[in-house]
């Protein structure tokens, strides 16, 4: 593996502090060496090659990064990718297998909850964290776990019906 | 974007973490949550050259009520666990209010408390919550531990009284002398927007008489940084919650707010927000003192 770091001038030149870390992502072990200041997005993305994972506004706001970290939905630009030494990583590639759709991917196909797609993975990746936690959530409870992600198409309405469509699916299957 | 180059530390004691922020000086930084530090490192507003990454050292992430009733919340202790907490949900209602409106979702699953107050954003609810509550934040150091009350914890915007080497290891809200009461009202754009306003009312009464025996109301988003609003909770205090009483307060408090007017409101609006938010906690209190209030979700305030 190849691995190319900026050059920031002659100070740091000699001296990149590259770390070593373990950690498993949709349920494979990895090992990467990497600079401390990439963020866990970029790792996915870049070091990965996972493009689902998508980078929205990169301040926070949008959650379109959004993955599961030891099962809890968080903003993977806002985490930094060495913080995950030792942890489990889930995108959105993890849900299920190239082959099948997950319950959330089929809801979303049934109830038209997407447009141009972008928000999707998060939207998806938020709403497992609701589900694994709460399988029987109200429309409000969906809102309320959705309501750190942005959509700028469809109004919601559509992803909370899908989310809920997933939901029932996922209880007639357990 | 990406932070400036800086060198990572995860240590696995508190010792190991102290040692390594006195080694650092001042161009170290504790990483917790991160859900302030990093965006601020990734816009270049911070540039600490030693990270010290807190995450794992173990026997931080607790709540627990201790005997004495008061309330000790470890340094990653995260918001939603505050927000599941059932611990909060029966003996602390202003806190109770307040876990499920801070940030988003997403943050509140990373973002700690005690990294909040550390922070000090005048926008910051947590700040406003302790406050109102009385609670101290207990930093441990070279030379041990000590404990600072909010009041003097927090001395400004993103300003706070801990060293360079010590490590915010835990918040203490103290425990309550009578009937807890209170809540916390917050008026936000969107949700994980900074708060337009935000205020925290705790209150305790004597069963018997429904009399104030203690009470703080603190606010955040109306002034250059938290707001005590001492001479308001002095209003509470050794009264029953009468609707004069509580006018009587909201005017205290609107009166110590110290908003500007911007893109989020007007100064007066944001005024006249505070006073509306004190009368409604106050109000829900009187009537019910074991209730706890917050922005319902796809409701206005």
């Amino acid at each position: 593996m190849t691995v190319v770091y900026d050059d920031l001038g002659d100070e740091a030149q000699s001296d990149v502090p590259v770390r070593r870390i373990r950690f498993t992502i949709n349920g494979k072990k990895k090992i990467a060496e990497i600079e401390p200041r990439l963020l866990l997005a970029h790792l996915i993305r870049r070091g990965l090659g996972l493009t689902g994972t998508h980078m929205g506004c990169d301040t926070t706001n949008c959650g379109a990064c959004t993955v599961l970290v030891d099962g809890r939905p968080i903003k993977s630009c806002t985490m930094l990718a060495v913080q995950v030494d030792g942890h489990e990583v889930t995108t959105v590639e993890g849900l299920t297998s190239p082959r099948e759709l997950h319950p959330l991917q089929e809801g979303f196909k049934q109830e038209h909850g997407l447009q141009c797609g972008f928000c999707t993975p998060g939207m998806m990746m938020a709403a497992k964290g609701l589900l694994d936690r709460h399988p029987d959530p109200t429309e409000e409870d969906v809102r309320w776990a959705l309501s750190g992600n942005l959509c700028r198409c469809t109004g919601y309405q559509n992803i909370v019906k899908s989310v809920l469509w997933a939901a029932e699916k996922l209880r007639s299957e357990a | 974007m990406y932070p400036t180059r800086f060198r990572y530390e995860a240590p696995k004691t508190l010792d190991e973490a102290i040692a390594l922020l006195s080694d650092g000086g001042d161009d170290a930084k504790v990483l917790a949550g991160g859900q302030s530090l990093v965006p601020m490192m990734k816009l270049r507003f911070a540039s600490p050259e030693l990270l010290v990454d807190i995450n794992g050292l173990p026997g931080l992430d607790y709540q627990s009520a201790d005997g004495d009733g008061s309330l000790r919340v470890g340094a990653l202790c995260r918001h939603a666990d505050l927000e599941w907490s059932t611990v909060l949900k029966a003996t602390q209602p202003t806190m109770a209010a307040a876990a499920p409106v801070i940030a988003d979702p997403l943050v509140r699953n990373r973002g700690t408390l005690v990294g909040s107050l550390c922070h000090a954003d005048p926008q910051g609810d947590w700040a406003a919550v302790l406050l109102a509550l009385d609670g101290s934040v207990v930093a441990r150091g070279p030379s041990g531990r000590r404990s600072i009350p909010v009041r003097d914890f927090v001395t400004g915007p993103f300003t706070n009284t801990l060293e360079h080497d010590e490590i915010a290891v835990e918040a203490v809200i103290p425990p309550a002398r009578g009937s807890r009461a209170g809540g916390y009202l917050k008026l936000e754009r969107r949700v994980g927007d900074f708060a337009t306003c935000g205020v925290a009312v705790a209150i305790e009464t004597d069963p018997a008489s429904g009399t104030v025996t203690r009470a703080g109301i603190a606010l955040c988003g109306v002034g250059g940084s938290t707001i005590n609003a001492t001479d308001a909770a002095a209003a509470l205090t050794g009264k029953p919650l009468s609707p004069d009483v509580v006018a009587d307060a909201a005017d205290r408090a609107a009166g110590a707010a110290r908003p500007k007017t911007d893109h989020r409101g007007s100064a007066d609006y944001k005024r006249h927000m505070v006073r509306t938010f004190v009368v409604r906690i106050l109000d829900a209190a009187a009537a019910d003192p074991h209730t706890t209030q917050h922005t319902a979700p796809g409701k206005a305030a």
